[in-house]
């Protein structure tokens, strides 16, 4: 019997229909749900309708939205932040779910936290209340985000109602130059395509600039699929994804671990797979890039000037264009590399894992930040191993703050916000208004981009500046 | 949540593209129990003169008529209620983050996706006539703005059907528990390696 050629997405998803209703809504089997303090809405709602957890075993909950960057020897002052921080213990424990709470050894982002765990395995489905869960795509996983509502659903059945996606393939072929890294291919791809370019998508990036990309890198390319209005973002699990998943805590062991991988292996698309669209780009046109305005779709590479609403015909575009350029304080016709920054952020679950550590600290080796900044490592493993490297020290001999794991300036809310009226060189995902804080400026980068800018207090090439 | 069908109500035009979930819903104020109401964090940090939504010609808007992508961004439910205890039932766009208008769906709020120039003609009828009404009909699957012409929209039928009565979709899935059993059952022998050996403590 020959079968349809399917891509890795459809064999994903052909797996764990387990109903579909005649209008096409298909009932999918979810493998892990992560949850994160924001799920208070959603176990208020099953609390409400007495609804109990279906799988407390598929379910992990994570502190890392409200848990302070800094010592966390003391209580968090905060009442408000605190009582998140405690109620999403007293739900998990209430529920019986395995909880990494703000001292837990393995605590950090809940999307660096799961693959490093071994929680993120190929051909699983994922899902979390937080649009960054397209990042454990990565490992061949269909992982997405989902609201409070379907939060509560995944938890009192273990299934979500889903239509099917359409699918992309967004193919990086050819090598990327040097300083130029996972970061920069994925915001020129979203540059490319728009910041809803793939909404309504599943996308899968494949490429031989793809394949090349560690685990890490390929965790930066899917977490920011999202920031392409995707629904998911793919990559086929390869012996890079095997390898990095053996050994960890929750993946399989011996003669499970080899069943695993047999299986895995079978999912990549097939020759002759077919996507509803097909996206191609030249890995060796990819610049280092920052972003300009406030989509991570404005983003350019950082030798280009900031773009003129004068030269865009349609008059509401060129209003928006305005409108971007007049919160994030830029005159048309400057070079980005001109444009003062007042802080750097080095954190994120885009961009805090030990390969974003390392590439920072090499620009930042015997270098002083002339602007402050902070550095929040992705987890606890990430920190120590970060420090056992010395990592720590190049930035505190830098200037910068060394934190602690978590969400932290990315989001805000733990009380790490950028100060309102200044531009901040971060290595997050979003630059939205107000995003790091009320009024505050964000521009999108890599860490080896955000360490050459807090050494120069500018928008900086780091190929110019060079690692030491 | 409340049934959606058909709504007759002024609507606010605005012409800003990838209005994000947390503009919509700064995220400082994520922590607030839903009793608080989140009405009045709507577009918190947005509130500046001029802003449409504080025009007093718009006032009573129930119905948002903006630009591309929008609710793109977090997944944040707050997005929603914040909408809805706002007063709006529909938000009209040229297209919406895949997230959010799964959220508004759940809550009662119609995403109502037309193309882009279609998208533009209205919010240019509502900047020229203030306060003017849209008419919505969800079972007709049909728009009305000032200038009368009913211009036809695409709904998923499940959307279209848990708007209409209001349903509940957990009561819905549980009508499939059989199958969910069975779907488990095979799956632990299929795939045995998917329920990790749960070691209490520490990696």
């Amino acid at each position: 019997m020959t079968q349809q050629p399917r891509s890795l997405f459809e064999k994903v998803w052909d797996a764990h229909v387990v109903a579909t209703r005649p209008d096409g809504q298909a009932l999918l089997a979810i493998d892990r749900h992560f949850l994160h303090e924001g799920s208070f809405h959603a176990f208020g709602m099953i609390d409400h309708a007495g609804r109990k957890v279906r799988r407390p075993e598929l379910t992990f909950a994570v502190a890392d939205h409200y848990v302070p960057s800094h010592s966390r020897a003391k209580p968090i002052a905060d009442p408000e932040i605190a009582n998140m921080v405690t109620m999403l213990e007293a739900n998990a424990g209430r529920h019986g779910l395995r909880h990494f709470g703000l001292h837990d050894p393995a605590q950090g982002i809940v999307h660096v936290l799961a693959p490093e765990q071994g929680l993120t395995l190929p051909g699983l489905t994922i899902v979390c209340g937080d649009s960054h869960t397209s990042t454990h795509g990565a490992f061949g996983a269909l992982a997405f985000g989902i609201g409070a509502t379907e939060v509560s659903h995944v938890l009192a059945t273990q299934t979500l109602w889903q239509r099917r996606p359409k699918t992309m393939r967004v193919t990086v072929d050819g090598v990327l130059g040097p300083h130029v890294t996972a970061k920069d291919l994925i915001l020129a791809v979203i540059a490319a395509i728009g910041a809803d370019g793939a909404a309504g998508h599943v996308v899968e990036y494949a490429g031989s600039a793809i394949r090349g990309l560690s685990m890490e890198g390929r965790l930066t390319v899917c977490n920011m699929s999202i920031e392409a209005g995707a629904r998911a973002g793919m990559i086929a699990p390869d012996d890079t994804t095997f390898s990095w998943i053996e050994g960890r805590h929750f993946a399989p062991e011996g003669a499970l671990f080899d069943r695993a991988v047999e299986h895995w292996r079978t999912l990549p698309s097939d020759d002759g797979a077919v996507f509803d669209r097909e996206v191609t780009l030249d890995a060796a046109t990819i610049a280092p890039a920052v972003t300009w305005g406030t989509s991570p779709e404005t983003a350019v590479p950082v030798t280009a000037a900031v773009p003129d609403p004068g030269a865009e015909a349609d008059p509401v575009r060129a209003g928006q264009m305005r409108k971007m350029l007049d919160y994030m304080g830029l005159a048309p016709g400057m070079a980005l590399e001109d444009v003062s920054i007042d802080r750097v952020f080095i954190g994120s679950c885009t961009n805090a894992r030990l390969e974003d550590l390392r590439a920072a600290a090499a620009v930042l080796r015997g270098r002083r930040a002339v602007v402050p900044g902070l550095v929040v490592p992705g987890s606890v493993p990430v920190r120590r191993q970060a420090e056992a490297e010395g990592l720590d020290r190049v930035f505190i001999d830098a200037g910068l703050e060394w934190g602690e794991p978590g969400c932290s300036m990315c989001v805000g809310i733990n009380g790490d916000l950028v100060p309102a009226g200044e531009r901040c060189a971060s290595t997050t995902n979003r630059n939205f208004p107000g995003r790091q804080g009320p009024n505050a400026r964000t521009h999108l980068m890599s860490p080896a981009m955000a360490a050459a800018a807090a050494a120069t207090g500018r928008l900086t090439d780091v190929r110019k500046l060079g690692a030491s | 949540m409340d049934p959606f069908v058909t709504l007759t109500a002024p609507a606010v035009p605005l012409d800003i593209a990838n209005i994000d979930t947390d503009q919509l819903l700064p995220a400082r104020f994520l922590k607030k129990p839903r009793s608080a109401g989140y009405g009045n964090f709507l577009f918190h940090d947005e509130r500046k003169p001029g802003f449409p939504l504080d025009e007093p010609a718009y006032s009573g808007a129930r119905v948002l008529v903006s630009d591309r992508n929008f609710g793109c961004g977090s997944s944040r439910e707050g997005a929603v209620y914040a909408l809805v205890d706002g007063g709006f039932r529909c938000v009209v766009a040229p297209s919406f983050g895949d997230i959010f208008a799964a959220n508004a769906a759940k809550n009662g709020l119609l995403t109502v996706t037309l193309p882009e120039d279609a998208v533009a003609a209205l919010r240019r009828q509502l900047q020229e006539a203030p306060g003017a009404t849209v008419t919505v009909d969800l079972p007709a699957q049909t728009l009305t703005g000032p200038d009368g012409r009913p211009l036809p929209f695409a709904i998923d039928p499940f959307k279209k059907e848990c708007l209409i009565e209001g349903l509940d979709d957990v009561a819905l899935t549980l009508r499939h528990q059989d199958a969910i059993d069975l779907f488990d059952q095979r799956d632990a022998e299929r795939r045995p390696w998917v329920v990790p050996g749960v070691v209490p403590g520490v990696a």
